[in-house]
This record gives structure tokens, C-alpha cells and sequence, in this order.
């Protein structure tokens, strides 16, 4: 694999890269560890793990109220992540970048928020097949309050979504649009800004779920006229607990809050309360101050290196890791769509996930085994559970070799 | 070692399943269902004074959770109900403490390998949850959950 690799890697060094990421230096049931479960969560680089302890050492405060140094350090260090994620989403104005606990949150901010107010019984609300269980429960739950309905995008058996489908269901009654810009379950990226497009036509708002597009892909809102943008700190490899909604500031000002309490208001008496301006309008409370830094450190990471890059380098790893695995006779990939990112997501003939997923931990090699919070997926394939390596920037074609000798293994126990 | 998981008699009866259909005299009945894996399993069985005079399973499930639905289909035939919930006690303590191997779980002790992989004791125990249910006859499908 040398020459491959540093033909594929120039002006990307991965063993520089893995320098980065303490996790991975340890060895699991004796062998060195090979993570590939990064659609689930990714490692976090010594950058984030330095800037969270640099907070809670040095300027460790409440934001937004003191007027003492150390909230006015922390204050800073917080709101300078919100201008990050303004760069990194390509937004037009920082007031458009709310603070959540991740992507789940910003979908259900937008579901009970924008949904309670502007949804009646008889709307129509667009998901697709593809969709992360977080994509689908907030707004089965707001179409049960409403009276309205649940319209879903099918794919076929690549996992690509079928736009023919998708026109034919949108119509006057449809108010939202909410799809994943890449599949966790599949891999499968969706043609969103199409997608987009089509639900403006039709006179609906467009909520993309960028969860597991924002480690792997170049995102511009603006580009893609996405109303809402949502997405998680842990998976582009920062903290846990924190993430970002973006939306368009004119619909954002038009939605009633979505929490009450703390910062989010401007004055309060008891007959009375004004609510606060974008964004802290939708911030109640003292938020995960540690995590927005910590995610700002790992917007500083992911830039520096280059989304572009780690995009061509990920694809090389999945083109050899779709290969590697295609050459195991038993082994089905589910979730071959023509434009994919970073997942390899497989059955065995007669062997269960779960089977799979013990034989190779103790092997050092992390995948996930299960449903991955996707079950109308795994249905429309026809088994309860797949096996999923999913791949980041500081994977290697090695690790995707000990992946295929790790399944060798498994063949070997159950043949 | 993996292997002190899936030995061999596990791997048996993951592939060739005993006691592995229907039953349509079976005068209890139970449904399992691990959601986490989405293993799923339908228990009958026969009792007669007493006595499980037969047991079979059908069910989806990974190799520990299909050899363990199988070696305890084996393991109930002619044991009374109350011995057969001894059983149960006898083997969920063979998953999760250290407790030394008895001999009174006769094939079952090849379970053991499972006490050191916490997150497949819900796959072993999914058919005794469910053999539960059957025997108290709550009716309700039992979840691993």
C-alpha cells in the first residue's frame, strides 16, 4: 500500500495527523486499537482536549453577565466559536448560528418552534427514507399534535433517494422538508441543494440534518439556500454536548423561543417578558461553555488541515475499503449509492452484526453493530442490523487491511 | 481469546439450532425481543402436571442468543416449573458473577465465556427472559430493555 499512500496523501500526512489524537495510540485486548466507528462519535485532537482544560484552568467563568476579566475571557472565547461557525457553514450573519446540544436538538428546536407555530392539521411534513431516527421522532411527534402528516422520500436499493418519488409528494400542503445531507446508516449523500430547491418551489421550508456531513464535507448554507442547518460538535471532532443550528435570521426572529429562562430574555416582570434578540433569544441558560470552545478549537483543527483534503482522502479510503470488502465472498454491502461518504456498512451471510462486532473488538477494531438509530433502514433492506465501519481523517489503508484480515477471522469462527 | 466465547458446542447450535420450530399443541407462549441487537424470539412450550413435557423456539438472533434459545430448549425438557426457574437463576448467576461453575447447569456451562463480554449477556439471557414470562404467564412480550 506504500506508493498508493503517498500518491493519495500528498499534502496529506496521516501518520502527522494521528499524532493528534491521543486515543489512538492505545492498544485494545493487546492488538493496536483501529477505530472505525466515527459516524457514531469521532476522537477528538489534542487541540480541543488543550482548549477545554485551558478553560476550566485558566478562564473558567459564566458568559454574558460578569464584568469581571475571567467572564469577559470566557464570554469571548465562547462568542469567537459562533463566528467560526459562521465561517465554517458559510452563514451570512453570526446571529444565525444558535448553540444546541447537537443535531437532535436543533431539529426538535425547529419542530416544536417553528412547527407549533406554523404547522396546521392537514400539513404535510417530507422526510425521507434514509433518516436517522433524529430526523424522524420530532416531527412524528409535531404532525401527532398538529393533525398533520408524515410524507416520506423512498430510495431505492443503492440507498439513493428517489427524486421522481419526492416531487410527487410535494404539494400545496407541504410545509417542511427535513432530510439528511449524508446517510450514518448508508453513507449515501443526498443531492440536498436539488432537494432544497425542489421544496422551495413548492412553497416549503427545507431543515437539513448535516450530522454526518459536517466531518466529511465542504458545507455553504447560502450555497445551498438551506433555511435550516444542523449539526453535531462531536462528530467533526469536538466535544460532546454542544452543536449548531443554522437559520435563516428572518424565519429565526419569526419563531417564538424554544426554552424559557436565563439569557434569553431581555427584561422579565411578572406581567411581562421580552424576549431577547437572535441568537440568545434561543439559548436559555447557562450553556456547555466548555464544549462551545472546545468545538471552536475543533473548527480551527478541521480548517487547518482543509476540508477538501480530508474529503479526498476519506474517499480514497472508502474506494479501497469498498473494494477490499466487495472481495469477500458472503459479505453484501448495503448502501452502494453512487455518491457516498466514509461508511462501510455490510452483512455476512449467516452471521449475525453482533457476532461480527465481538470478533473484531477483540481484535482492537472498533465498528458498530446494530440498527445505528435507523431502523426504517435496516427494514427497507430486509435484515434487523448491519455491521458499519465508518472512517475519518486519521484512518489508514492499513486499518482497512487488519479490517478485512479481522473479517477472515470471523469467517474462520463461524464457517 | 474470542474462542472462550464462541466455542465450539455455541457455534453448533447457532448453526443447527435444536428444538428450532413452531409448536401447535403448546400451552405457553412468550415473545422476547433485545432491541438493542433487534433479536427477536417466540418461546412455546408444553407443560403437563407440572412438567415440561416439551419446548421449542423460533426467532432471529446473533450466534450466543440462538445457541443459548437452543441449549435451553434442550436443558427444560422433563424439569418441573420450579426447577426449571431454578435453572434460570443458576445460569443468569453464571453470566454475571464470578460465582465457581456448578456442575448442575450441565452443557450450559459453556456460557461462561460470556461473563467477560458484558455487553452479549443480554443476547444469552434473552431466551430465559422469555422462558420467564412463559412460566409466570405475565402475557407481556418481554424486552431485554
Amino acid at each position: 500500500m506504500s506508493v498508493l499512500t503517498s500518491v493519495i496523501s500528498a499534502g496529506f500526512d496521516v501518520d502527522k495527523v494521528r499524532e493528534d489524537f491521543p486515543v489512538l495510540k492505545q492498544r485494545i485486548h493487546g492488538k493496536p486499537l483501529v477505530y472505525l466507528d466515527n459516524a457514531a462519535t469521532a476522537q477528538k485532537p489534542f487541540a480541543v482536549i488543550d482548549a477545554i482544560r485551558k478553560f476550566y484552568e485558566v478562564d473558567c467563568a459564566n458568559i454574558h453577565r460578569g464584568v469581571h476579566e475571567l467572564s469577559q475571557r470566557s464570554t469571548a472565547a465562547y462568542e469567537e466559536t459562533r463566528s467560526k461557525a459562521k465561517r465554517f457553514l458559510n452563514a451570512r450573519a453570526k446571529n444565525e448560528l444558535i448553540f444546541v446540544r447537537g443535531a437532535t436538538e436543533g431539529i426538535n428546536l425547529v419542530a416544536a418552534s417553528w412547527g407549533r407555530k406554523n404547522v396546521k392539521e392537514g400539513d404535510e411534513i417530507v422526510i425521507s427514507a434514509l433518516e436517522h431516527h433524529s430526523n424522524i421522532v420530532p416531527w412524528q411527534m409535531l404532525c401527532e399534535e398538529k393533525g398533520a402528516k408524515l410524507r416520506v422520500i423512498p430510495m431505492d436499493d443503492r440507498g439513493e433517494l428517489l427524486l421522481e418519488e419526492y416531487e410527487k409528494l410535494l404539494g400545496p400542503r407541504t410545509r417542511m422538508v427535513a432530510v439528511g445531507h449524508v446517510s450514518n446508516a448508508l453513507g449515501t449523500i443526498n443531492p440536498v441543494r436539488q432537494i432544497i430547491e425542489m421544496a422551495h418551489r413548492a412553497g416549503a421550508l427545507a431543515l437539513i440534518d448535516g450530522a454526518q456531513a459536517a466531518p466529511h464535507l465542504k458545507i455553504d448554507v447560502q450555497a445551498l439556500d438551506a433555511d435550516f442547518y444542523t449539526f453535531s460538535g462531536h462528530k467533526v471532532y469536538g466535544p460532546t454536548g454542544i452543536g449548531i443550528l443554522y437559520g435563516k435570521a428572518r424565519l429565526l426572529n419569526a419563531m417564538p423561543p424554544y426554552q424559557g429562562g436565563g439569557d434569553m430574555i431581555k427584561s422579565v416582570t411578572f406581567e411581562k417578558t421580552i424576549y431577547n434578540d437572535l441568537p440568545y433569544k434561543f439559548e436559555a441558560g447557562t450553556p456547555n461553555i466548555a464544549g462551545g470552545i472546545g468545538l471552536g478549537a475543533a473548527f480551527d483543527y478541521v480548517t487547518r488541515i482543509g476540508l477538501d483534503k480530508i474529503a479526498a482522502y476519506e474517499h480514497e479510503l472508502l474506494v479501497y475499503g469498498t473494494e477490499a470488502l466487495s472481495r469477500i465472498p458472503g459479505l453484501r454491502l448495503i448502501g452502494t449509492a453512487r455518491e457516498k461518504a466514509a461508511v462501510l456498512s455490510f452483512v455476512m451471510d449467516g452471521i449475525h452484526p453482533h457476532d461480527i462486532g465481538t470478533v473484531l473488538d477483540r481484535q482492537g477494531i472498533a465498528v458498530r453493530t446494530g440498527h445505528h438509530c435507523a431502523q426504517p433502514v435496516m427494514d427497507r433492506f430486509g435484515v434487523p442490523a448491519t455491521a458499519r465501519a465508518s472512517l475519518a481523517l486519521y484512518n489508514t489503508f492499513a486499518e482497512i487491511d487488519a479490517l478485512v484480515a479481522g473479517l477472515g477471522k470471523v469467517k474462520e469462527i463461524f464457517s | 481469546m474470542v474462542d472462550d466465547l464462541y466455542q465450539e458446542i455455541i457455534i453448533d447450535h447457532s448453526k443447527r439450532p435444536r428444538n428450532c420450530h413452531p409448536m401447535a399443541d403448546a400451552n405457553r407462549k412468550a415473545e422476547g425481543y433485545n432491541p438493542l441487537c433487534g433479536d427477536e424470539l417466540k418461546l412455546y412450550l408444553k407443560i403437563e402436571n407440572d412438567i415440561v413435557k416439551d419446548v421449542s423456539f423460533v426467532g432471529s438472533g446473533c450466534a450466543i442468543s440462538t445457541a443459548s434459545a437452543s441449549l435451553m430448549t434442550e436443558s427444560l425438557k422433563g424439569k418441573s416449573r420450579e426447577e426449571s426457574l431454578k435453572l434460570l437463576e443458576k445460569f443468569h448467576e453464571l453470566l454475571t458473577t464470578d460465582t465457581p461453575v456448578t456442575q448442575e447447569l450441565g452443557k450450559l456451562v459453556v456460557f461462561c465465556g460470556v461473563r467477560d463480554y458484558p455487553a452479549r449477556v443480554k443476547c444469552a439471557t434473552l431466551a430465559w427472559h422469555t422462558l420467564k414470562s412463559a412460566l409466570t404467564n405475565s402475557g407481556e412480550p418481554v424486552s431485554t430493555e
